[in-house]
């Protein structure tokens, strides 16, 4: 085997696990900070590129699309957060997570039924068509400008996250809600706000793919359990985490694909099942979460 | 324990248990049975009758583990679907009669509920949720991919069990009827089995795990080896009906691994109520009997059942049953 | 847009729960030989209607409630007016066990027409096949045509990927082409390999690599780069519907259309429809059916003008023609038989020769295969579509015969 295509597999598996880590940032954010399992993710990730679609017929602009359906279906994760999953809080770790499950079969025939069963056609726009050629070989610019929106994405989080006085109140939330309750802190507002910024992430990341995968109302599936992976491997609710799971297992696919490209998604799985065996709390999970 | 990630500092137990009392609790063997006579004369059809009382024994072995021993599972379709390829296979690959083939897929089914058991009681909470999840994903991966052996994603075919012959009687199995009879002896029989552990000390033991750990273990109960029984039994139910849909419908579909299969039966589970002797088979009942009614009117019965199990979730979390029994216990 | 709600389905549903009601009873009672004279002729329909082939599903439930109507507007089955049961097998193999059970049970069908996927019309086949039932299968598959899942009582309609993809490579192989090959890791996609590396030896074309994925693989990023080093003149995609559609898109993403021509053994209209023309444009592949074939086959031009009529406009497609098809050659081999006796129709089935919608057709006496022309298709460019309809150009329309099957001894049919 050549080192140019050794190179180019490299390559594609890091940009794969780019669009992997994406596809998991809602999951793993949600989780993190509210112990929620949102089963509802890969449903929500769909709704996001059919919003996005959406705004893009009316608009003719696929900028506007991809930043007002985040926004949009945002702002619709945290009436679901308001109207279903607070109630919930009361109760077992289970009962989110049964509700979620409820809600992603409800999401995707809302889907069906108002976009039909068939997929829609979503190109990227034209700036962003056409191919890089790399020195390696040849990549879609669009994959390109995706990594570059992921980078960009995970920098402002993690800015979010760690810098401002609104990361270090969400993180001490997420820690010890009952402490920031006798601080005086508004914990109920401050869930909504980090639901409704997982439920945009994945949004985002449906509008980031419909130009690459097709869109169709089962497309969430999939991705469901891709960020599954990705997150219980990375340890659920670590954002550095997600970040390493889903390079990891982008290169662990692509790597794959060289010999036995067949197998990639029982190595996916594999690769899961290993950790959550070795390390249950993941790669860089703190021991006792979720348990 | 620690919950620190958890917006909820208490309550992390699945509900209280609401088991039936009294004269239903009593009675519980005699009066399913008397029940499960009368299904496939009630019912749209006799294969709607076999169904329900396939994933009816399915919610039940399910709920062992779900309900009585406080673990959400995501993966018992490995051992719905294990049972039915096993058996299927042993009589198309290997010629074994219906019920050495039968009880080879419960044993098969055992055996994996074992291994996955040993493998993810490890855990806890969510991760349990996942472990189970990826293992069963795997084996679901593992048949698809060994197709000499199960047919791939074309599913099991071949064996197809026209007549039985049980203690001298002939019992067509091509007949809707006598199928159903012929399947409901097994199903009485397992409710029977699950019926005497629940009242056997065992019972007590995983009720005790429910609902406090650390207090069971402080009493003496080796935790491990309770969830890891419980586990395995419910497994091994799960066999039971994965053996008997293969009987029923002579083919072993490979959607009877997927992860879907085993999240109707959380559904099924949770509609008719957790915890509860004949939750279970109620919850499978009006699941299937929605699914089947509201199909030949919409292809949007996926809406119907969302949006029900919501409601549910939100509005009866102890499920159908589990309310009427909290309404006739209450003081 | 979605709109089965077609009065039909419910009343049957409402008919058949009281008959649910008292239908064990009557099953008890006698072997049910003794029905009313005029009884109405019941074919069950199982087809996915929930699921990603919805619009394939709701296009042969048209298909074959026009089939049923051209029949009884004639007369019927000897003056029995002919009901088309269907059914929502959700693209599930287990549920389509259980419908087809119900159907047989309950309802008393006299005959099942349908499935779309391999699986389900496998286990339909398996259920059917063990309760003497006929079954006309409309699914593509290599397996049912093989001794191992024959039955007497079943006839294939539908094209298998052994006839498409022979088609495809007559129209696209050349001697010395290098060929590429990206397959779907199941069975349906070995059967596509299978029947293009055949047909790239009989036609002196070099296979330069295969390439297997899994099913229902989202992202196939990680495998352009080694498709590119294989240099291929011609990549033949062997999967189907959203694994097809993903897999092109890509290949076009990655400019891999640029440097070679991608084929696939089946087009399907509606998976056209959903992804942009640009993303198929050039792209050739297989079909049983395409509507312009009314320029060319009487007897389409007449399917056309009977769907249009009944649907405001509509055009059948590949898959819906199906319906139409499989429905027909049925209710002719039974118009022929005098009747629903089963061992009558499979024989006036064997002799049948029909054109229906695209030229003529006859069923294998050994593994009861229609033997029908193959069409070969090029995905349009947008600027050359002159209406929303007008998808496809047809490259080649290839007469039935039995030269393009495998051979009875092959499949395993004592000789």
């Amino acid at each position: 085997m050549d080192l140019e295509l050794f190179l180019m597999q490299l390559f594609s598996g890091l940009a794969l696990g780019a669009i992997l880590v994406m596809v998991a940032l809602g999951l793993t954010i949600i989780f993190g900070m509210l112990g929620i399992v949102n089963f509802a993710h890969g449903a929500l990730f769909m709704v996001g590129a059919y919003a996005g679609l959406w705004v893009a017929s009316l608009t003719g602009s696929f900028w506007w699309a991809l930043l007002i359906a985040p926004i949009a279906v945002g702002a619709f994760g945290m009436l679901v957060e308001r109207v279903l999953i607070r109630p919930l809080y009361k109760r077992t770790p289970d009962d989110p997570l049964l509700l979620t499950f409820g809600l992603g079969y409800v999401l995707v025939e809302a889907v069906r039924i108002t976009f039909g069963t068939d997929g829609i056609p979503f190109s990227a726009p034209e700036s962003l068509q056409g191919v890089v050629d790399l020195g390696i070989g040849y990549f879609p610019l669009y994959r390109l400008f995706v990594l570059g929106v992921v980078a960009v994405i995970l920098v402002l989080l993690w800015v979010a996250l760690e810098k401002t006085r609104f990361g270090l109140v969400v993180r001490a939330g997420a820690r010890d809600p009952l402490i920031m309750r006798v601080l005086g802190v508004d914990v109920s507002r401050l869930w909504l706000l980090v639901f409704g910024l997982g439920v945009g992430l994945t949004a985002l990341g449906g509008v980031l793919a419909a130009p690459m995968r097709n869109v169709s109302p089962e497309m969430g599936t999939l991705v469901l359990a891709e960020a599954f992976v990705v997150t219980v491997i990375g340890g659920m609710g670590s954002l550095l985490g997600a970040v390493v799971a889903g390079l990891l297992v982008g290169v662990a696919v692509s790597m794959t694909a060289l010999f036995a490209p067949e197998m990639a998604t029982i190595v996916m799985f594999g690769l899961m099942a290993l950790i959550l065996l070795v390390r249950p709390q993941g790669l860089f999970g703190r021991p006792g979460v979720g348990a | 324990m620690s919950s620190t990630s958890h917006a909820a500092p208490a309550a992390l137990r699945p509900p209280q248990a609401v088991g039936e009392a009294g004269f239903l609790s009593r009675w519980r063997v005699p009066l399913s049975i008397a029940v499960l006579c009368v299904l496939p004369w009630v019912l749209p059809s006799q294969a709607l009758a076999v169904n329900v009382l396939i994933y009816g024994l399915f919610a039940v072995g399910y709920n062992l583990l779900f309900g009585y021993t406080g673990l959400l599972s995501f993966g018992h379709a490995a051992f719905f679907g294990g049972g039915a390829y096993i058996t299927g296979m042993a009589i198309a690959h290997f010629g074994l009669g219906w019920f050495p083939a039968m009880l080879v897929g419960v044993a098969g089914s055992s055996v994996l509920a074992a291994v996955i058991g040993a493998l993810s009681i490890r855990t806890r909470g969510i991760y349990f949720c996942m472990v189970t999840l990826a293992l069963s994903q795997l084996v679901y991966y593992t048949a698809l991919q060994a197709s000499n052996w199960t047919g791939g994603e074309n599913g099991l075919r071949g064996f197809t069990v026209a007549k039985a012959d049980v203690l001298g009687f002939t019992v067509n199995l091509l007949d809707p009827m006598q199928k159903y009879y012929f399947l409901m002896v097994f199903a009485a029989l397992a409710l029977w089995f699950v019926s005497r552990v629940l009242n056997s000390p065992f019972g007590a033991a995983i009720e005790a795990v429910r609902e406090n750990e650390t207090r069971a273990r402080a009493c003496g109960y080796d935790v491990e080896r309770t969830k890891l029984l419980s586990f395995i039994l419910s497994g091994a139910l799960c066999g039971v009906a994965g053996t008997m849909s293969a009987i029923h419908l002579s083919i072993v579909p490979l959607d009877a691994l997927h992860y879907h299969t085993s999240s109707i039966v959380v559904m099924m589970t949770m509609l008719g109520g957790a915890g509860s002797f004949f939750g279970p088979f109620v919850g499978a009942l009006v699941f299937l009997l929605i699914e089947d009614v509201a199909s030949l009117w919409t292809s949007h019965w996926q809406l119907i059942v969302g949006v029900v199990f919501i409601l549910f979730v939100l509005f009866l979390p102890k499920g159908i049953w589990g309310t009427l029994i909290a309404w006739r216990n209450r003081p | 847009m979605t709109d089965r709600k077609d009065g039909l389905t419910f009343s049957v549903s409402r008919r058949t729960l009281l008959a649910g009601m008292g239908a064990g009873i009557g099953v008890l009672a006698m072997p049910a030989i003794v029905r009313a004279q005029a009884e109405t002729v019941r074919i069950g329909f199982p087809t996915p209607l929930t699921g990603p082939f919805g619009a394939e599903a709701k296009d042969q439930v048209r298909s074959a409630e026009l089939a049923v109507k051209l029949i009884n507007d004639k007369g019927g089955i000897a003056g029995r007016q002919v009901e088309l049961l269907v059914r929502d097998d959700k693209l599930n193999a287990g549920e389509a066990a259980t419908r087809t059970l119900e159907l047989i049970e309950k309802d008393k069908v006299h005959a099942v027409v349908g499935a779309l996927s391999s699986a389900v019309q496998l286990a339909v086949n398996e259920v059917t096949r063990a309760r003497n039932m006929l079954y006309v299968s409309i699914s593509q598959s290599d397996t049912i045509n093989e001794v191992k899942d024959f039955s007497r009582y079943t006839f294939h309609e539908a094209l298998n990927p052994h006839m498409t993809t022979a088609a495809v490579a007559k129209a696209t192989f050349k001697k010395g082409s290098k060929v590429a090959f990206l397959v779907a890791d199941y069975a349906y996609g070995h059967e596509m390999l299978r029947g293009f590396k055949r047909a790239a030896a009989a036609i002196g074309a070099e296979v330069v690599g295969e390439i297997l994925h899994p099913f229902g693989a989202p992202d196939y990023s990680t495998l352009m780069p080694r498709i590119r080093s294989m240099k291929p003149d011609i990549l033949a995609i062997c999967n189907f519907g959203r694994d097809q559609a993903n897999a092109i898109k890509q290949a076009n993403d990655f400019g891999l259309k640029k440097q070679m021509q991608i084929v696939v053994p089946v087009l399907l209209h509606n998976q056209r429809i959903a992804v942009a023309p640009d993303v198929f444009e050039g792209v050739v592949g297989g079909a049983n059916y395409y509507w312009e074939l009314e320029n060319s086959v009487p007897t389409a031009k007449a399917f056309n003008d009977a769907f249009r009529k009944m649907y405001g406009g509509a055009i059948p497609t590949d898959y819906g023609a199906y319906g139409f098809t499989g429905v027909t050659a049925l209710l002719l081999g039974m118009q022929k038989a005098g009747g629903t006796d089963t061992d009558k129709v499979i024989a006036a089935l064997q002799e049948l020769k029909y054109d229906v919608a695209k030229g003529p057709q006859y069923f294998r006496k050994c593994d009861h295969q229609a033997v029908q022309s193959v069409l070969v298709l090029r995905s349009k460019a947008k600027a050359d579509m002159k209406g929303a309809d007008d998808l496809f150009e047809i490259v080649a329309n290839d007469p039935g015969s039995e030269d393009m099957l495998r051979s009875c001894a092959e499949l395993g049919f004592p000789t």
